[in-house]
C-alpha cells in the first residue's frame, strides 16, 4: 500500500494557543496485556528524545487504575505522556495512552477517535483494532510491538500492519511474564523482528529515525 | 483472508446511498469507526461481494434498519462510570428539586441501561413522580428493549456493584424481578420514560429541557456534526440547565463553549450559563 510522507504537513493542535505543530511522520503502536507493562517500564526511559514519531500504548487492564498508568509511565521518560484524547492529531515525540474501556483508532488525517464498542478478544481497548485502525493510515510508516500477554489480541492486527507496509515486532517469548501473547502472533504473523526488553527502545530509536 | 474489504471510498458510497434512499445521514460520522463496522457486518452477513452487499442495502428496507443498527454503537451498562451517577446525585438533583416539572432528554439511549439508571436516582431523591424522561435513539429496535426495560439477569451483579459505587443505599434487586434469563424492572420506573425516534443529526429540538444526557455518542461524529449537535442541545435547554457527557468528552475547543461552565469535579456534567 502507498503511503505519502507527511513530515511536513502541519495542523492546528487541540491547544489554546493553537501552536503549530508537525504531525507525526510516522507511528509506534506497542500492544501488551499481562506482562506487558514491565516490558514498557524497561524501554521508556531508553526513548530518544527527538523521536520523529508517535507512540500510542495500548495496554490491557483494569478501568480503576486510570490516572495511575499515566502518571506511572510520565515517571520514566522526558517524552510527554499523555491519556488520548478523541479528535487529537498525532504529533511526533508525544506518547498516547489509550484509555481504559474504549477502543482507540487512528483517522486517515492522522486524529484519533475514541469508539465504546463491544469488546474485541475480550479486550477493550483492543490492540488489534488500534494496529488495523493504523495500517492503512501509516503504511510504511509504522511499527506495532506486541509484548507480553495471556490473550490472542494483537496478532490479526499485526498482519494488517504488515500487509500495509509496516514493521512488526513482537517481543521474545522467553522474556515475557506471559507468552501466549507473542507466541501465538509468531505463529500467525509474518514477525520481521523479536526483541528482548533491553533491546527495543534502541530498535524503536532507529526506526524513528533518530 | 482479505480484511478489509470494503475500502474507505466504498463505505463512503454506501453512506450516500442510504442518506439518499432512507434519509438516515451518517456521512459526519468519524470515518475509522465507521469503516471498521461496515466491514464487520459484511462478514458476518457474508456477503460475496461489495455489489451485492450495496444492492442489499438499495433494495432492502428491512435490511436497512440491520444495518443501521449494526453500524451504530449500542453497548450500554446501567451506572455506567459510577462516579458520573455519584454526581448527578449530588450536584444536579438538588438543583432539579427545585422545579415544580423536571424534563430530562437522555439523546442516544440505546436500550436503555443508563435511562433506568437514572430513574432510580430520581426516585431515591424522591423526584420520579414529578418528573418525565424523553429517551430518545436513531434505532427503532433498541428503543422497544428499552421499552420493556427488561436486561440481562447475568449483568445484575456488574450493575449492582456499579449502583452501590454510585452511592446507592437501597438493595438494588429490589428494582426488578427475576425472571428465566431476565431482570424485569419496576413498572413504576419504565412510567415515567418516553422512549421514542430522535436522529440527532436530521431532528431539530422538540422541548426545553432542565437536563440533557448523552453520553458516549458524539465520540462517532466528526468535529462539524459534533458543533451542530451540541447546538441543538444548548437550544434544547433551559438557562442554568444542564448537560451531561461521555467520560472522555468534551464542550471545550466546541462552538458552544462560551454559553457552558464546567461544575467543579471530574465528572463531565456543565450548566448553560448564558442563553
Amino acid at each position: 500500500m502507498e503511503t505519502e510522507r507527511r513530515s511536513g504537513e502541519r495542523c492546528t493542535c487541540n491547544d489554546e494557543t493553537t501552536t503549530l505543530m508537525t504531525v507525526a511522520p510516522r507511528l509506534i503502536v506497542i500492544g501488551g496485556s499481562a506482562g506487558g507493562l514491565q516490558a514498557i517500564l524497561s524501554l521508556l526511559p531508553d526513548l530518544d528524545v527527538q523521536l520523529q514519531s508517535a507512540v500510542i500504548i495500548v495496554l490491557h487492564r483494569q478501568s480503576h487504575y486510570e490516572s495511575v498508568l499515566t502518571e506511572l509511565l510520565s515517571t520514566k521518560t522526558k517524552l510527554p505522556v499523555k491519556e488520548a484524547e478523541e479528535k487529537e492529531a498525532l504529533l511526533s515525540g508525544v506518547i498516547y495512552i489509550a484509555p481504559a474501556d474504549y477502543h482507540l483508532l487512528v483517522e486517515a488525517d492522522h486524529t484519533l477517535s475514541l469508539d465504546y464498542s463491544e469488546k474485541v478478544n475480550y479486550s477493550r481497548p483492543s490492540i488489534d483494532v488500534t494496529f488495523s485502525s493504523a495500517a492503512p493510515v501509516y503504511g510504511g510508516n509504522m511499527l506495532a510491538l506486541l509484548l507480553s500477554g495471556a490473550n490472542t489480541d494483537g496478532a490479526e492486527g499485526l498482519i494488517d500492519v504488515h500487509e500495509a507496509g509496516g514493521v512488526i515486532a513482537v517481543q521474545d517469548p522467553q522474556t515475557a511474564d506471559v507468552d501466549y501473547m507473542p507466541r501465538r502472533a509468531i505463529q500467525l504473523a509474518p514477525v520481521d523482528v523479536i526483541l528482548r526488553p533491553e533491546e527495543m527502545a534502541a530498535y524503536i530509536n532507529g526506526f524513528a529515525g533518530v | 483472508m482479505i480484511r478489509n474489504p470494503i475500502s474507505e471510498q466504498e463505505v463512503a458510497m454506501l453512506l450516500n446511498d442510504v442518506l439518499e434512499r432512507y434519509g438516515y445521514d451518517f456521512t459526519e460520522y468519524a470515518p475509522a469507526s465507521i469503516n471498521r463496522r461496515v466491514n464487520h457486518l459484511f462478514r458476518i452477513d457474508r456477503f460475496p461481494s461489495f455489489a451485492e452487499y450495496r444492492c442489499r442495502i438499495i433494495s432492502d428496507e428491512e435490511y436497512v434498519l440491520r444495518f443501521v443498527e449494526e453500524i451504530t454503537v449500542n453497548v450500554t451498562e446501567m451506572f455506567r462510570d459510577p462516579d458520573f451517577y455519584s454526581a448527578l446525585r449530588t450536584e444536579v438533583l438538588p438543583v432539579l428539586a427545585t422545579y415544580p416539572f423536571i424534563r430530562v432528554w437522555h439523546a442516544g439511549c440505546s436500550t436503555g441501561e443508563e435511562v433506568y439508571s437514572f430513574a432510580i436516582l430520581l426516585k431515591e431523591a424522591n423526584l420520579l413522580h414529578k418528573s418525565v424522561i424523553y429517551a430518545t435513539d436513531i434505532n427503532t429496535h433498541v428503543l422497544e428493549k428499552g421499552r420493556k426495560g427488561m436486561f440481562r439477569l447475568s449483568q445484575m451483579q456488574q450493575y449492582s456493584r456499579n449502583y452501590m459505587e454510585a452511592g446507592g443505599q437501597e438493595d438494588f434487586s429490589s428494582y426488578y424481578t427475576a425472571n428465566y434469563d431476565y431482570a424485569k424492572f419496576r413498572e413504576y420506573l419504565g412510567e415515567k420514560i418516553i422512549f421514542s425516534p430522535h436522529n440527532l443529526v436530521t431532528d431539530g429540538s422538540f422541548n426545553e429541557f432542565q437536563l440533557i444526557i448523552c453520553r458516549n455518542v458524539l465520540i462517532y461524529f466528526n468535529k462539524n456534526l459534533q458543533d451542530k449537535v451540541l447546538t441543538l442541545f444548548s437550544e434544547s435547554m433551559e438557562q442554568l440547565g444542564f448537560l451531561a457527557l461521555g467520560s472522555k468528552e468534551t464542550l471545550n475547543f466546541t462552538s458552544v463553549i462560551k454559553k457552558f461552565r464546567q461544575l467543579g469535579n471530574r465528572e463531565k456534567i456543565w450548566r448553560k450559563m448564558h442563553l
